[in-house]
């Protein structure tokens, strides 16, 4: 078996809250292979985003190694993580987050000219946007798209780099059923058909379940 | 993309960027409009100078080309004057201020008929009278007089509008100067000289002349004298550190309003700032969005302000065209686009920085 694309050895992270010091990660130990997707669950401040946080370069490691193809990111700057997330990490967020002034095909087109890529899409995410169900819909404005729409812009947003890891922080979580197994399967899609490595975090057994594998955290740390 | 994003900004908040820009546009407005009045008002002030057709003025003791108090002058000077070698002609004439930047002349008319050519009247005609007087168009367009009116509000004297004349010529209000002396206390006294040499090549030997005649006295060449009505000469370079300080308010306030309309966006997009840096985007690449948006109301605003000023300039000859005059300064348009833009860069750097080295986190879970 080759070597996992997420290697992470006792990841801690622990942030300053006034004097207090609160720890967030409390040595994290996990393994993600290439393409796989993976769901990790667990209760509120149970460590879930922070560790997101960590793999996506939004800030760093207080402790342990994290490594992504090889590459150490826990002792990278900030330029460093930021080049991490331009190239390597797409973000999914349970509110979208799309730039509400930008149309959907602009949201998706800059993160292109963010990466520094040719603004004009390969004709391979020409079949993503077809599969995604959003291609009649990338003049409008995020304000006229529904909740599935904009959270499937997003998803595009997200992988038009071609990163290496999609993070998924509650995909579903603003979603109606109906578009939340629409958007899952969406994911499970592009983790099929182009080896797509996911790892997404959910409250939602059912979600969870579209997963390859489901890993819990509890206080900061893997519970199995 | 860049541009795109910024104009798309701007266009989610029109009222802010609106006012932004207008807010950019005064001072832009009030520096041109300032500048264009002094340099509008010399340089009228000069061209109805040369508008008496003299060669040479002569001004007495004490005073300077923008500078002139009384009527110290002997009448009889001119007489001196009218005497020496190449001179043609000498005309005194008394000039008294109506208002802080109005003056009545006081003439012979049949003197400065000789030599300027006359007046070109568009009503009525010369003096019939010692208690005429002949108003310009200007003067009479703004207190709306015609011939055979009467006016009482020129140094509490009841005068009867002789004339309309075309403007260029003398001050905007000319009366017999012996009326004028009397009323001004100047009997046989004028407040300076007008000098016609007999042709051009002699101009300089007449002035070298009238100097040895009248140690003290200024005497400038026609094209001397109106050179020295220039902004920096205007109470010994009072009008030029005005300016100036004008210029420093508008850069104050370009800084201020960018400062504020800057700010606020930079608090109303924390959470896009967030999803730009989730994105990878770098500090630079969050400052310049910012910058640009800066730049582009930096721009506008001076733009508008450009077009403010021709504005302002319709307005004055609308409703004073006699008493001010403004130039279009086309000179200055790239002067205060520059000081705009130094305002409003260093305005939007505060919030610029701050929007670029936020905390990615802490910007997306912003409400």
């Amino acid at each position: 078996m080759s070597d996992p694309l997420i290697e992470i050895h006792g990841l801690r992270k622990i942030y300053r809250v006034g004097k207090v010091d609160v720890p967030a990660l409390r040595g994290v130990d996990l393994a993600v292979p290439q393409s796989e997707f993976l769901a990790i669950i667990g209760p509120s401040g149970s460590g879930k985003s922070t560790l997101f946080h960590v793999i996506g370069g939004l800030t760093p490691a207080s402790g342990g190694s994290v490594r992504i193809g090889g590459q150490d990111i826990s002792s990278l700057t900030d330029a460093g993580r930021t080049e991490l997330r331009k190239n390597k990490v797409g973000f999914v967020f349970q509110k979208f987050n799309l730039l509400p002034n930008l149309t959907a095909r602009d949201n998706i087109a800059i993160a292109r000219y963010i990466a520094g890529n040719d603004l004009a899409a390969d004709a391979e995410f020409d079949e993503v946007l077809k599969l995604l169900g959003i291609a009649h819909r990338l003049e409008h404005k995020p304000a006229a798209l529904s909740g599935g729409e904009q959270q499937r812009v997003a998803i595009a947003r997200a992988i038009v780099n071609h990163p290496a890891i999609l993070l998924a922080d509650e995909p579903t979580g603003n979603l109606d059923s109906e578009n939340s197994a629409a958007v899952l399967s969406v994911m499970r899609d592009l983790n099929e058909r182009l080896g797509q490595t996911i790892l997404m975090i959910t409250h939602n057994p059912e979600a969870a379940a579209f997963a390859h594998r489901t890993v819990r955290m509890r206080d900061g740390r893997m519970v199995e | 993309m860049t541009a795109r994003l910024v104009l798309e900004n701007m266009k989610h908040k029109p009222m802010r960027s609106l006012l932004s820009v207008f807010l950019i546009a005064v001072p832009v407005t009030l520096i041109l409009c300032l500048v264009g009045l002094s340099e509008g008002m010399l340089s009228d002030s000069a061209q109805r100078a040369r508008g008496i057709g003299a060669d040479i003025v002569i001004r007495p003791p004490g005073t300077s080309a923008l500078t002139l108090s009384g009527a110290p002058i002997p009448q009889k000077v001119a007489d001196l004057v009218a005497r020496q070698p190449h001179v043609v002609q000498a005309m005194g004439m008394m000039v008294h201020p109506v208002s802080n930047v109005s003056f009545i002349s006081g003439i012979d008319l049949a003197q400065f008929d000789r030599m300027s050519g006359g007046f070109k009247y568009l009503q009525g005609g010369p003096f019939r009278g010692p208690n005429d007087i002949i108003v310009d168009q200007y003067y009479a367009q703004q207190h709306k007089l015609h011939a055979g009116d009467e006016i009482h509000d020129v140094l509490n004297h009841a005068w009867r509008v002789s004339g309309v004349a075309e403007g260029g010529k003398l001050a905007r209000l000319a009366v017999p100067m012996t009326t004028l002396q009397d009323l001004t206390g100047n009997t046989g006294k004028v407040s300076q000289i007008f000098v016609k040499a007999d042709k051009p090549a002699n101009v300089s030997t007449v002035i070298t002349e009238l100097k040895n005649l009248l140690p003290g006295y200024s005497v400038y060449s026609m094209d001397e004298f109106t050179s020295l009505l220039t902004v920096q000469n205007v109470q010994g370079g009072a009008l030029r550190t005005f300016i100036d300080v004008m210029v420093g308010i508008g850069v104050v306030i370009g800084f201020a309003v960018v400062l504020l309309s800057m700010y606020m966006a930079v608090l109303q997009r924390t959470r896009e700032i967030g999803i730009l840096k989730a994105l990878g985007a770098s500090r630079w690449f969050i400052l310049k969005i910012i910058l640009a948006e800066a730049l582009v109301m930096g721009v506008s605003g001076t733009v508008v302000g450009i077009g403010l000023s021709f504005v302002a300039r319709a307005l004055i000859e609308w409703l004073y065209p006699a008493s001010l005059t403004q130039a279009i300064t086309p000179l200055w348009w790239p002067i205060v686009g520059a000081i705009s833009l130094i305002g409003v860069v260093l305005g939007a750097l505060y919030p610029g920085l701050s929007a670029a080295t936020q905390d990615p986190i802490e910007a997306l879970a912003y409400e």
